[in-house]
């Protein structure tokens, strides 16, 4: 209680921001201290990077949506059909890199517009429409084609296994030889959309009235924002991003699959929560999602190194962890509100 | 647009008006594309028992699941203004549950441990406390509906698989298929008749009890309702609990049908035809008044619509793209935007005609 009198000076963004970095750093520590080698390795924490850099580019587009009120859960069906979209293209038509980062793009533009205009233009409830689109691109992911593929283009293989060295870290291995850390492609594209979209978040007329429109949508129209044209912004640029994410996800995996990134709106979802974006709108924090991600990641990979590494735990860790930071919100918010 | 019009002035008929003429409107494209659709034939099953088959009776078997679920969701809806996406996943666990109770951790057994109505019992209660979690989330913690029940929606069918060891029991007593399938000397499925009595009781209770009242208060306005006496929070956590009474149903019939369980596709996408099911209804999905009859034609209408893509070799992988356009056709038309400007487009027409 007292703790939280302390901290009335601060937003809910920034104490929400703060409980994220708290128990991301709790928990990466403990694992370091408890669980020993395998976490001290500075490459184990680059591969965290490396497998989540997708997830990460999804999760600030889901962000935004969240600031302003809304939900987008057709995230991860997006990036499954254009994991297989991309792969037919460059596997079947023997197309370019280019030309298959651009029907990534154009599919989630698309996306972006249909929905934006649903529920910004026509209203109707975000989670109906986003909820379609999802079935809509699972449905259209086994239209395209039904098994999936493994892509043996030259030019693709070539950007997949192009590695970025961090100079300085590095460990040795079990027959003495040194090995750098290094981090993928996606990892440069992930925190590039970090950066750019907290930039945005933070010092744009955009940004800014995203937070009003999800804080109270009669005041931020009072104040002469065109609240339809944010909250159809926030969904192109949520989806937008869920095409450049899609694209990062398949660079990574380097196939096309109807069972790729299944539950990644749900994972989506989680980090974006659990780094302290409130889904009543108006509270939020890219950098934190940011973190939420890693979070995520990282009580995944404790969980799986305690010993409990059947397939179920990690959608029961998932959806546990999710519920703690969900009921934690609702009572830090509640204790707050009755000051 | 005329009919529509004329709806708006008596509620009830405008309600049970949407779901019917989509009905007849797909009954009618079966009757031009292929007459055949209308063919019932008795046949004799593997078993030799006399069984009806054909179209028509595939809808009312396989109608029923998604019938006894659109009870629950239209309460749900109704009561939070939200809908529950667990569904699937609870139903997964619900028969995870019951074949555990059945089986033991003999995945092969010759007899049953326990009676089947015991078992059915136990995974109502098990499923109603799944529920009762969804309701306080929602209720006490304020979560919005459709993201508290987003936990149970990844985690269920883990933990469907999680209870039973990820084994996957089969049962060879005969008498506990007859939920699924049919019961020997009669050519109806069973399955239709546990979805009238559900039909029956809900019936019953919404007539007897001030539930339909209730509910409807809590959905309108919660304020008003607590001020009137009402408990919104008791009454949210109820519709949730009831919801789990439907989905324990679901889930004996389901495993019922098989006589096992397959973890990652029992009910899969239940949860998009339920919510599709009391939209269908005219219900509003932001709470409030419901209409229970139209529900249950919406959901039949589902199954109807179902039924006809599969008629048309549509892969049942590639159906979900098809019912998500019809989704959104659906809720563009039923937006009150839309209403709005068609509702002016006409009065302008009308206008114009008269000069």
């Amino acid at each position: 209680m007292k703790l939280l009198k302390k901290t009335r000076n601060l937003s809910d963004t920034n104490l929400l921001f703060i409980i994220t970095l708290i128990v991301f750093f709790a928990m990466y520590i403990g694992a370091m201290v408890f669980m020993g080698s395998s976490f001290l390795k500075p490459q184990s924490f680059f591969n965290i990077l490396n497998a989540n850099a997708a997830l990460i580019i999804l999760s600030c587009g889901l962000s935004l949506v969240m600031i302003t009120g809304g939900i987008d859960i057709s995230v991860g069906g997006v990036t499954g059909l254009i994991t297989m979209c991309c792969a037919v293209y460059l596997d079947y038509k023997g197309g370019s890199v280019l030309g298959a980062m651009l029907i990534a793009l154009a599919i989630g533009i698309i996306y972006g517009v249909v929905q934006g205009f649903l529920v910004a233009y026509l209203e109707i409830q975000p989670f109906i429409v986003t909820l379609a689109g999802m079935f809509f691109a699972r449905g259209m992911t086994t239209v395209v084609n039904t098994a999936p593929i493994n892509v043996s283009n030259e030019e693709f293989t070539a950007l997949k296994n192009t590695r970025i060295i961090i100079p300085f870290l590095g460990s040795v291995n079990k027959k003495g030889t040194y090995i750098n850390a290094y981090i993928e492609i996606g990892v440069v594209v992930a925190l590039l959309a970090v950066i750019v979209m907290f930039c945005i978040l933070k010092w744009t007329k955009l940004g800014r009235s995203f937070y009003a429109v999800g804080g109270n949508r009669q005041s931020a129209l009072m104040l002469g924002i065109n609240v339809k044209r944010t909250r159809f912004c926030a969904h192109l640029m949520c989806s937008t991003l869920a095409g450049i994410g899609g694209f990062v996800y398949f660079l990574h995996v380097g196939s096309g699959s109807a069972s790729h990134a299944s539950g990644a709106e749900m994972n989506a979802i989680a980090s974006s929560i659990i780094g302290g974006t409130m889904l009543t709108g108006g509270v939020g924090n890219i950098i934190g999602t940011f973190f939420g991600v890693l979070s995520l990641s990282t009580i995944q990979n404790i969980v799986s190194a305690a010993g409990f590494d059947e397939a179920w735990w990690t959608g029961i860790t998932v959806a546990a962890m999710l519920c703690l930071f969900l009921i934690v919100q609702s009572v830090v918010m509640a204790v707050r509100k009755k000051k | 647009m005329k009919k529509t019009n004329a709806g708006r002035m008596s509620i009830f008929q405008n309600q049970l008006f949407i779901p019917l003429a989509a009905l007849l409107l797909l009954l009618l494209f079966n009757l031009i594309a292929d007459p055949n659709f209308f063919k019932i034939t008795l046949g004799v099953n593997s078993s030799g028992n006399p069984v009806l088959s054909g179209y028509l009776i595939t809808i009312l078997d396989s109608g029923s699941e998604l019938a006894i679920l659109a009870i629950g969701m239209t309460l749900v809806t109704a009561a939070t203004g939200g809908q529950d996406i667990s569904v699937g996943a609870t139903t997964a666990i619900a028969g995870s549950v019951l074949l555990r109770m059945l089986c033991g951790s003999n995945t092969r057994p010759d007899t049953l441990r326990m009676p089947i109505l015991l078992a059915f019992l136990i995974s109502c209660v098990v499923v109603m406390l799944f529920g009762a979690f969804n309701g306080v989330l929602i209720a006490v913690f304020k979560v919005q509906p459709m993201i508290a029940t987003l936990i149970l929606y990844t985690a269920g069918r883990s933990i469907a698989a999680w209870i039973n060891n990820n084994e996957l029991p089969i049962i060879s007593d005969p008498a506990f298929s007859y939920f699924g399938t049919f019961i020997p000397g009669i050519p109806i499925p069973t399955p239709f008749f546990i979805a009238v009595l559900c039909m029956i009781i809900i019936a019953v209770v919404l007539k007897v009890t001030n539930l339909r009242l209730y509910t409807q208060a809590v959905g309108i306005n919660e304020f008003s309702a607590k001020l009137n006496g009402l408990n919104p929070v008791f009454i949210k956590i109820l519709s949730c609990m009831i919801l789990g009474v439907c989905v324990a149903v679901v889930g004996l019939i389901k495993v019922s049908r098989i006589s096992t369980i397959n973890y990652s596709v029992i009910a899969q996408n239940i949860e998009m035809d339920a919510i599709l099911a009391v939209a269908l209804g005219g219900n509003s999905l932001s709470g409030g008044k419901f209409n229970m009859t139209a529900s249950i034609i919406g959901a039949y209408v589902i199954q109807c619509l179902t039924t006809t893509l599969y008629k048309f070799n549509v892969r049942s992988d590639a159906l979900p793209a098809y019912k998500a356009v019809v989704v959104i056709l659906l809720v563009v038309f039923s937006a009150p935007v839309v209403r709005e400007r068609l509702s002016s487009l006409v009065k302008k027409i009308r206008a114009k005609e008269a000069v």
